[in-house]
């Protein structure tokens, strides 16, 4: 007893020792300990920690992984691209390699359906909404760094899908008017995928993108700790506190999420476990069957999708032909004017005007209707001024646009509640429409572009539809928003 | 400014009321100075980005030997790390040709990146040889070869022979020239390159010397 006492004493004065120069006790308290979230968390309150976790296991496992690595796009001896060699050597020569490099390359997908469960949670109950919308951009900022992180991480086994991915991608930034085509050649190093290419892309990949996502990482969880985490009901907790100033509704983070996380932990380790072991390749979701065979510069294999995490924007960016832009006229006409018809400033009508008009020609130059010819083109630096940009650059940026959308939802979204439990019928229709579409679109974008439903239905137009619909959920959310009839919210949380 | 006032009324904090307008250029020429040392210590890292003296060194003409190809068959060579494609074409893919001005989107190719010598719908210099870089101008690709007419192609009974890309779908004809509303904007382009004899081809140079 008195033994055990000593040694509490000791390990308090270690502690007190430490806590005078470094603020341990109290950032274990501020974040853990003390750190109050409402009572009311369900299941898809899970995403957010097995976020963190796969974050770790990329990391762990990457550390591997580059350990017997080489970016090297030279051929070896046998004629084989040494990098593609090396990633064989792991899988067949390095005890144990085979399990590092598959939880890798599946982490890389359960990151995607993990995050992408993870931002559908603030989808349902609103919790990119003030106070949080910084959270949300930090969120924002996350995703794409993810995005950049897999689109570098998949050109290093410098296999078929690697090398066309890339060339593939890297050519979008080539439809960028005037400084386009050198902007191209700046990012591979070179006048094609190549060597210079492989290497940049390893430099990002373990050195550049993981610093900053940590950093972002780290920002997005300040801002949640700073302002208190969002509930299924969309309430905030902090409105009632009791004598000592904890939210009737709070509990602490350690011990009850905790061990909530932990739980969830376990079954994810569990279906990530099964993964690995019987099904590592995802059926060719998870890595393409054509990424077995070593980068060729001169055959693209007879299909090429991006993995499947990046293709419901691919398939927007392959839906923005020159037959479909009078459609996305028609649609930022109409957004354009219902913002000049609802905001009842002059400066902002006439803004609507210059988009309209601006989109217009940006779409067909100096047409009316695809009718006539343009009644002149003349070219200033390179920009084609009667005939507007080609479909090509429209598609490019339909691609980056439509991941950005996200990021302006804490502004658009002008309904009285937050949660999906108090909003109405029409809410709940678009969102409904808006998964399907974006399910649609993903699943198009892993098929040839002749795609047809059951041979029937043609995947074109329903990549069209999807488009405008993915669209329509943010572009007309200030209106649906404010229209669609919710419920009274609750003024503390419930338990449902 | 009115604010930073009632501010700092109760503190000492303001740093307008005791502003030295001598440091403050010291400061303003000091981070002036400190933002050209900076952009100067950018350089190396931006242009070390730029293709490397070796990379730009890389990609002399190469020659092919055109003997062994057959009527209605293509070969690849590389050239530059690009595929170039060499198609000895058919009357019959040849006469094809004009049946598809309609549905292209640049038919006489004056949109399209090209060498002076190469006119007409055939796009060549020998119209039985067909010379062009195996890259769609969409995103890059290397369009697949569809020689086969009509319905059997499974590119619908219109198809006169052409190639189809796999990324987006751009489908151009037997002379490179892409179809109207395709992801590609213009036609397949053609590198310069000369004949040395009836069967001996230059690609990357349009001149017979050296």
């Amino acid at each position: 007893m008195s033994c055990c006492k000593i040694v509490t004493e000791k390990a308090q004065q270690v502690l007190g020792w430490v806590d005078e120069r470094f603020p341990l006790t109290s950032t274990y308290k501020n974040h853990l300990a003390e750190y109050y979230a409402p009572k009311n968390f369900n299941f898809w309150y899970f995403f957010g920690s097995l976020a963190l976790l796969v974050l770790v296991i990329q990391i762990v496992t990457g550390i591997f992984l580059v350990m017997h690595y080489k970016p090297d796009a030279s051929l070896n001896a046998a004629g084989v691209p040494v990098a593609f060699a090396s990633v064989e050597y792991i899988m067949r020569d390095v005890a144990g390699g085979k399990f590092i490099r598959y939880m890798h390359s599946t982490g890389a997908s359960m990151f995607f359906i993990v995050v992408y469960l993870h931002m559908f949670r603030g989808l349902l109950y609103g919790s990119y909404r003030k106070p949080r919308e910084l959270i949300w951009l930090f969120g924002m900022a996350i995703f794409l760094c993810l995005m950049a992180e897999a689109f570098f991480g998949y050109l290093l086994p410098w296999g078929q899908m690697s090398f066309w991915g890339a060339q593939v991608i890297v050519n979008l930034f080539e439809a960028i008017p005037v400084i386009g085509p050198d902007l191209s050649i700046f990012i591979r190093g070179d006048f094609v995928v190549s060597d210079a290419t492989l290497n940049r892309f390893f430099a990002f990949h373990v050195i550049a993108i993981p610093l900053v996502l940590l950093g972002l990482v780290t920002a997005h969880l300040i801002a949640l700790h700073e302002v208190g985490s969002n509930n299924p009901d969309g309430v905030e907790i902090k409105k009632y506190k009791d004598a000592n100033g904890i939210p009737l509704d709070g509990i602490p983070f350690h011990p009850y999420y905790t061990v909530k996380d932990i739980f969830g932990v376990t079954i994810f380790l569990i279906v990530f476990a099964i993964i690995i072991f019987f099904a590592p390749e995802g059926g060719g979701y998870f890595l393409e069957f054509n990424n077995f065979f070593p980068a060729d510069a001169l055959k693209t294999p007879p299909h090429i999708a991006p993995v499947w995490y990046f293709t419901p924007f691919y398939s927007m960016l392959r839906a923005t032909t020159s037959d479909f832009l009078p459609y996305l006229w028609a649609f930022v006409t109409l957004v354009a004017g219902l913002t000049a018809w609802s905001v009842r400033n002059v400066w902002v009508r006439r803004l609507c005007l210059v988009l309209v008009v601006g989109v217009y020609w940006g779409f067909f130059g100096l047409t009316v209707l695809g009718k006539t010819k343009p009644l002149f083109d003349f070219a200033i630096l390179g920009i084609h001024i009667g005939r507007g940009f080609d479909a090509k650059f429209w598609g490019v940026v339909m691609m980056g646009g439509s991941v950005l959308l996200f990021a302006l939802l804490p502004w658009l979204d002008r309904s009285p509640v937050k949660s999906i439990r108090y909003k109405g019928g029409l809410f709940k229709t678009i969102l409904t429409l808006f998964v399907v579409s974006f399910v649609l679109l993903g699943f198009l974008g892993t098929k040839a572009p002749g795609y047809a439903f059951f041979g029937l239905i043609p995947g074109g137009p329903v990549a069209a539809v999807s488009t405008i619909l993915y669209l329509a959920f943010f572009g007309l959310m200030p209106w649906y928003s404010r229209l669609d009839k919710t419920k009274p919210e609750p003024e503390r949380v419930t338990s449902k | 400014m009115s604010d930073n006032k009632q501010d700092a009324s109760g503190g000492e904090a303001c740093c307008a009321c005791s502003l030295d307008p001598s440091r403050r250029a010291l400061l303003a020429a000091t981070a002036g100075v400190g933002a050209v040392v900076g952009i100067g210590a950018a350089t190396p890292f931006v242009t070390s980005f730029m293709p490397s003296e070796r990379a730009k060194a890389a990609g002399a003409p190469v020659e092919v030997d055109l003997s062994k190809l057959k009527a209605g068959e293509m070969m690849t060579v590389e050239w530059q790390g690009k595929p170039v494609w060499i198609v000895r074409r058919t009357p019959e893919m040849l006469a094809a040709l004009k049946k598809n001005d309609a549905a292209l989107a640049d038919p006489a190719s004056e949109r399209a990146e090209q060498p002076e010598y190469v006119k007409g719908e055939a796009r060549a210099i020998k119209d039985e040889y067909f010379v062009c870089l195996g890259v769609c101008t969409h995103l890059g690709c290397s369009p697949n070869p569809k020689f086969a007419m009509g319905a059997e192609s499974g590119m619908g009974e219109a198809w006169n022979g052409g190639f189809l890309c796999p990324c987006h779908g751009s489908q151009f004809d037997l002379a490179g020239r892409v179809f109207k509303a395709m992801p590609a904007p213009t036609n397949l382009k053609i590198p310069p390159h000369v004949y040395l004899s009836d069967t001996r081809l230059r690609i990357g140079e349009d001149t017979k010397g050296a």
